[in-house]
């Protein structure tokens, strides 16, 4: 029978893309099968995990079914080591026409965010980008929406379906948007990496997953694209205005400016950001000017922006007041970046940073 | 040969961002720019028109104000505009929005040397979805998240960013690259690009121009064709006032933590 | 009379701002600090048409109108004073009398390059006798044997002249009689190359703002040119400098409405953030009031600086326009300056922030291009007072 995505009632079943890169699974798809466990058991469906490569073992696949899969699909083919749009998405677009899942999610990397639509075109269907929450239950999503929202939910009237009720965040996290996708099927959506929470790995899960490998027809010319090479970046620039994180450094470092440089880089390589700081230390000479934030550096907002030793001068808040988490530590209780902190910290840099790497690196690790 | 530009207007979040009591954006209230990714892809395209002479056309589908944009891209050096509006295009998902995109897109023409770009995403959505979705449509191999581009005939060599590295992949024509804002710094309009822009052609595609194309179907463009729609839209609670923790030891920093966590704010 | 803004010069003022926010003003301070000249600015400005705005594009120019190219300066202004300077001694004191009194082979031979920014130029009238009273020049010019004119003597405080390529250069050609014996100096204007030889450049002024403008001597000893480079008709030179001159007053006035615009733009800002006694500074009516006064003066001068923009572009007298667009701004700029550091107390006297440079920057245009009291003079005699 012909493919057709509007007949929703003939699919069943939720999908996790798992993504590999050299051979290894991304931990963004172990985030997203917790979550898919999730929404399988409302749904009373199963839990499948789809991995394309070249040498994929199955003893290695095993470990899906630990986080909650309970059936993994996996094609193994020469052009399939490689990401390339063309051969994933026609492996993908295959076997999603043939197996018919309702739910199929990926991760929101820099190649999920490649494959997603390109299948959503193909098989006309929904796709939802980027999302940071997943529910199939309105009761659950209500419960969401009581802390996570300025809505009055118990005088809220709520359609009941069992439809994926897909939240992401726009215009940088100003407005949040749920989205459903009820006229086709599958319904697709990526889902941020690092936002789901990874569940706790199952041994009994791992044993009886039921592991298939799948026959693809793929050749040459179905790909478009030569990949002449992958490779790993070396040490790049700062980039203070497009960084997620952005850790900075004030007139507080003058004890022992290495070592608090150096915490402020631990600490961002741990969230993910890079080093930023006030003009003082820049004129001081103690870092690079490319790292200033403020009037006369640059104007930053990331999500987390951490100020360790800065007072606040009006000229650094022009800088970074707008910044969605601002962190601050300082020793001067009355210190101005108090005013604009989302949380403060009135203490030694060099006591608290240390404290705040680990406990970071800890919580981090429980994901 | 030739470049086709897609390009976005989309309100500057970069300053005040006006919500509406209903939780929606309120556009008309913010100042509108042109998409940074969208930016480089024209500049990308520039280039290439610097280097070999190509013609440069930029696409837009958008309410009649992104005109301006438009006119602002003709003041870069771009040839030619198209603006694709029509009542029938509005409330179109990404899925829709790339129907009626590659549906304009058929109707400049892609030949055989020709690229056609776009921004990797806006920053209103976010979403990375339409340049895929619209080289789908078009039967065209996509590159996306391209930092670096080399153009030698009909072979286009790219930089293809990944979270920790990037694959040089080569592409022939004619395909569909998406840009990051990263590949380059675009160019300022000249005073003398400015002082041609209202010369250069800028058309209009409306409902009629693109109906005979078989993407175009009530079923598949307009808020009815889409396949997704808005269930709930709302706004994330106020920002309080800061939050002063108690102490500063490592009780101190395991709440601090726990609570960044519980936020996912890390 | 309209007072709006075409959709291009609405769509240049956007150009000009944003060009000025990410690549002038960044620079601008360390510009003031090291006397530097921004070459570099130069080169971005040449590239998108800001060295020839108004001049028609068969001659290298973008074609764009005399309001359009006082907006440049007054944006460049707003955020460096130097850097709009160097537009305007370049376009009103080099390329406009070029193009203005030049012959055909004249303006293709300059009018591109220096259009196009691969040449700067400047402006050669004051010498250390002749400033004000510019009858008291010495430079003489003199033809030898071969029909070239030998040039001796020195001009003083001549902006861009480390970095220019072209000087428009006055000198005394004849010694006249009048009917009743009285001696009259005959004053012709002349196109000198940087490479001319006996043409060299001198002395670099320390100065008080402004620093990043070249302001150097020249120096002309026995400066052999090709009898073409005579600029205009012999003897014409007097009318062809204060002709230059009334073009040159509407740039500075352009500079100095952009020095107090700038000067009010981030008054306005730190008074909005700096808090005194338990409020924002803003909140004081004093701050209110006296940022409500300056900007009245502001939006005046612009105006008359519009207004003589439009005039000249129009082909009208306007030598008392440009005067008054002058006399007018540049004491607004100085006046708005000094006042925006008062209302930055402590730090508007740092060099933290842009105001006590912006003060420093709006004093010159009391001075150069006719001192306030020349354009006094100038709008007297217009009024038919003498």
């Amino acid at each position: 029978m012909a493919f057709d995505s509007k007949d929703t009632a003939a699919f069943k079943g939720v999908w996790v893309f798992c993504e590999q890169r050299e051979g290894v699974i991304m931990s963004t798809s172990y985030q997203l099968l917790s979550e898919g466990r999730k929404l399988a058991n409302d749904l009373g469906v199963e839990l499948c995990g789809v991995v394309l490569g070249k040498d994929i073992k199955e003893d290695y696949l095993k470990a899906l079914g630990g986080y909650g899969a309970d059936k993994v699909y996996y094609c193994n083919h020469e052009l399939l080591d490689v990401y390339t749009t063309d051969a994933y998405t026609k492996v993908i677009c295959d076997l999603v026409e043939d197996k018919k899942p309702e739910i199929f999610l990926i991760g929101a990397t820099n190649i999920g965010r490649d494959l997603g639509p390109r299948c959503a075109a193909r098989l006309h269907t929904g796709l939802t980008a980027d999302c940071t929450h997943l529910d199939v239950d309105v009761a659950k999503y209500k419960e969401f929406l009581k802390t996570t929202s300025t809505i009055d939910v118990d005088n809220t009237v709520f359609e009941e379906n069992t439809n994926l009720k897909m939240t992401r965040p726009a215009f940088g996290g100003h407005l949040m948007a749920t989205i459903i996708c009820p006229r086709f099927r599958p319904q697709m959506s990526t889902v941020r990496p690092g936002v789901m929470q990874t569940q706790p790995y199952d041994e009994a899960g791992a044993a009886k997953t039921v592991i298939e490998n799948v026959n693809v027809a793929l050749s040459k010319d179905d790909i478009h694209v030569d990949v002449i090479e992958v490779k790993k970046a070396a040490k790049k620039l700062v980039d203070l205005i497009g960084a997620d994180v952005v850790v900075s450094v004030g007139r507080g470092i003058s004890k022992d400016v290495e070592g608090g440089i150096k915490l402020a880089e631990e600490l961002a390589g741990v969230l993910g950001g890079v080093v930023g700081s006030s003009r003082a230390c820049v004129d001081a000479g103690w870092i690079t000017a490319d790292h200033q934030v403020g009037q006369t550096g640059k104007t930053v907002h990331p999500r987390i922006y951490v100020a360790l030793g800065i007072s606040g001068a009006i000229q650094h808040l022009a800088g970074m007041q707008d910044s969605e988490c601002i962190i601050a530590v300082n020793k001067n209780e009355s210190a101005p970046i108090f005013d604009v902190a989302s949380y403060g910290i009135c203490g030694d840099l060099y006591k608290v940073t240390p404290m705040l790497i680990e406990a970071i690196r800890a919580a981090k690790a429980a994901k | 040969m030739k470049c086709i530009v897609c390009v976005k207007q989309v309100p500057d979040t970069s300053g005040v961002v006006a919500v509406k009591e209903d939780g929606t954006m309120d556009r008309a209230a913010m100042a509108t720019i042109t998409n940074h990714d969208d930016l480089a892809a024209v500049e990308a395209a520039l280039r290439i028109k610097d280097a070999t002479g190509c013609k440069v056309v930029v696409i837009s589908m958008g309410p009649a104000p992104a005109e301006g944009m438009l006119r602002e891209l003709l003041a870069m050096g771009c040839d030619e505009a198209v603006l694709v509006s029509a009542r029938e295009f509005g409330g179109s998902d990404t899925y829709a929005t790339s129907q009626i995109l590659a549906a304009a897109i058929k109707k400049v023409g892609v030949e055989d040397d020709d690229i056609v770009f776009c921004g990797r995403q806006a920053i209103d959505g976010d979403t990375a979805q339409v340049g895929p979705q619209i080289a789908e449509k078009l039967h065209l191999p996509q590159v996306s998240y391209v930092a670096e581009i080399a153009v030698e005939g009909k072979s286009v060599t790219v930089k293809r960013l990944l979270e920790d590295g990037y694959m040089t992949i080569k592409v022939q024509t004619p395909c569909l690259l998406t840009c990051v804002k990263e590949l380059n710094d675009a160019r300022y309009m000249s005073v003398g690009g400015i002082m041609e822009c209202y010369q250069k052609p800028l058309e209009i595609y409306n409902y009629e121009t693109l109906k005979d194309d078989p993407l175009i179907d009530v079923d598949t463009i307009g808020l009815k064709g889409s396949p997704t729609n808005v269930y709930k839209s709302f706004s994330p609670p106020v920002k309080g006032a800061g939050m002063m923790m108690e102490g500063a030891d490592k009780a101190t920093v395991d709440k601090l933590v726990s609570i960044l966590n519980d936020k996912h704010i890390i | 009379m309209d007072l709006h803004l075409s959709k291009e010069q609405e769509m240049l003022r956007k150009m000009y701002r944003d060009f000025a926010e990410n690549e002038v003003k960044p620079l601008a301070e360390w510009v003031d600090e090291n006397e530097a000249f921004p070459e570099e600015t130069v080169k971005k400005m040449a590239k998108l048409g800001m060295m020839g705005i108004y001049f028609p594009k068969e001659y290298g120019g973008a074609g764009a109108d005399v309001l359009s190219y006082v907006m440049a300066v007054e944006e460049m202004s707003k955020v460096c004073g130097t850097t709009g300077v160097i537009i305007s001694a370049h376009t009103s004191l080099c390329c406009a009398p070029i193009y203005e009194n030049g012959t055909e082979e004249q303006k293709q031979k300059y009018l591109p390059k220096l259009c196009s920014g691969e040449w700067i130029g400047a402006f050669g009238l004051t010498e250390p006798g002749a400033g004000t009273d510019a009858q008291g020049q010495q430079t003489t010019a003199v033809k030898n044997e071969n029909g070239d004119w030998v040039l001796n003597g020195s001009k003083i405080f001549i902006t861009n002249a480390g970095y220019a390529n072209v000087f428009v250069i006055f000198a005394i050609t004849n010694i006249l009689t009048d009917k009743r014996g009285r001696k009259k100096k005959e004053i012709s204007a002349f196109i000198v190359e940087r490479t001319d030889p006996g043409f060299s450049v001198g002395k670099h002024e320390k100065k008080m703002g402004i620093k990043g403008s070249s302001t150097c001597e020249l120096i002309m000893e026995d400066c052999t040119i090709p009898a073409d480079r005579l600029l205009g008709k012999q003897g014409k030179g007097f009318g062809i400098a204060m002709k230059t001159l009334d073009g040159g007053r509407i740039g500075i006035a352009s500079q100095a409405l952009g020095l107090a615009e700038g000067a009010i733009e981030e008054t306005i800002k730190y008074t909005k953030e700096r808090v005194q006694f338990g409020r924002r500074i803003s909140q004081f009516q004093n701050t209110q009031f006296q940022l409500a006064d300056m900007y009245a003066k502001t939006e005046a001068a612009k105006w008359l600086v519009y207004s003589a923009a439009m005039k000249k572009q129009n082909h009208e007298p306007y030598t008392m326009d440009a005067a008054m667009a002058k006399l007018h701004a540049a004491e607004v700029a100085s006046d708005v300056t000094r006042r925006c550091v008062q209302l930055f107390g402590g730090y508007g006297y740092t060099r933290e922030y842009p105001v006590e440079r912006m003060m420093r920057d709006a004093k010159i245009t009391e001075i150069y291009e006719g001192t306030s009291e020349v354009q006094r003079m100038v709008i007297a005699a217009n009024l038919g007072i003498n």
